[in-house]
């Protein structure tokens, strides 16, 4: 970075000192540059903004284990929900997972001898379509896994995440496509925004993920 | 040998629990004071690492004993 083009002529400085001094002082400026950036971005608090779109159980996961960690390091959070995502937010959370159309999804009972607990279970679309409560077992098998495995409730790290500042926003726009009303969620919703209103968080936000 | 001010016991715990249990804990203490962490989650040695250079706190030791791991951990 050169600074000797920027000064105006009209400066005090003669043309002849910028000559004799001219690489010292850009030595000057850039060692200053990056001594400030450096301490810039040691002081600056870290800020993550999240898009959540999914309305299941397991993608309720991501935005709220990767938003309450990040509060737990002292980053700022802001937590965007939109259309399903806004289940996430309900007051009773009826999280489900289908494991219909899902080939990533390993189906493996949660009870048993350790051979049994392996076995991954290939259940055809079609049986899984046309089993009526097929995605109630499925849940309730999910349920008991994350039980077994010590990982958080959807309702424990969504409390977490309150508990450590995150900033909950829902879409307004998808309340009202879907006929909700402000009473079926959370008190701690913190702002009915439009896209107007994320896109400048998500702006200024070192990270942003839609999920 | 260090003083300990407080314990927390993270066993059976996965990510990010035992995160969030130490930082709830850690709020608490003053600085300087030493927490003690016992689990079993083994991306925590990883996560631990990073929780305290983000956060500033010093990860004084990390060791293994089997499938259990110990941190002590000096708020910063």
């Amino acid at each position: 970075m050169s600074i000797i083009a920027e000064v105006n002529p009209s400066t005090r400085l003669s043309q002849d000192l910028f000559q004799k001094h001219g690489p010292a002082l850009d030595a000057w400026f850039d060692e200053r540059f990056a001594k400030k950036t450096r301490e810039y971005e040691e002081n600056k608090t870290a800020s993550l903004a999240i898009i959540a779109t999914k309305g299941t159980m397991d993608w309720a996961y991501p935005p709220f284990i990767l938003a309450s960690t990040a509060s737990a390091l002292g980053w700022d959070v802001s937590v965007f929900f939109t259309f399903y995502g806004l289940e996430l937010l309900k007051n009773d959370l009826h999280l489900e997972v289908s494991p219909l159309g899902n080939p990533g999804m390993p189906m493996k009972m949660p009870f048993g001898p350790k051979w049994f607990k392996g076995i991954n279970w290939n259940v055809p679309n079609l049986v899984m379509a046309s089993v009526p409560g097929f995605e109630k077992m499925a849940t309730g098998m999910m349920k008991q896994t994350v039980k077994n495995n010590g990982v958080a409730t959807i309702a424990e790290l969504r409390e977490a995440c309150i508990e450590g500042g995150v900033k909950l926003v829902a879409c307004q726009m998808t309340v009202d496509l879907f006929g909700y009303s402000h009473d079926d969620f959370i008190p701690e919703v913190k702002d009915w925004i439009g896209a107007a209103t994320f896109l400048p968080i998500a702006q200024k936000s070192d990270v942003c993920l839609f999920i | 040998m260090t003083t300990l001010n407080q314990e927390l016991d993270a066993r059976g715990l996965n990510c990010p629990l035992p995160i969030l249990r130490v930082k709830k804990a850690i709020t608490s203490m003053a600085h300087g004071q030493i927490l003690r962490v016992l689990a079993t989650d083994p991306g925590s040695v990883k996560d631990f690492d990073s929780f305290c250079k983000q956060t500033g706190h010093e990860l004084v030791s990390s060791e293994q004993n089997g499938t259990e791991y110990a941190f002590l951990i000096r708020k910063g």
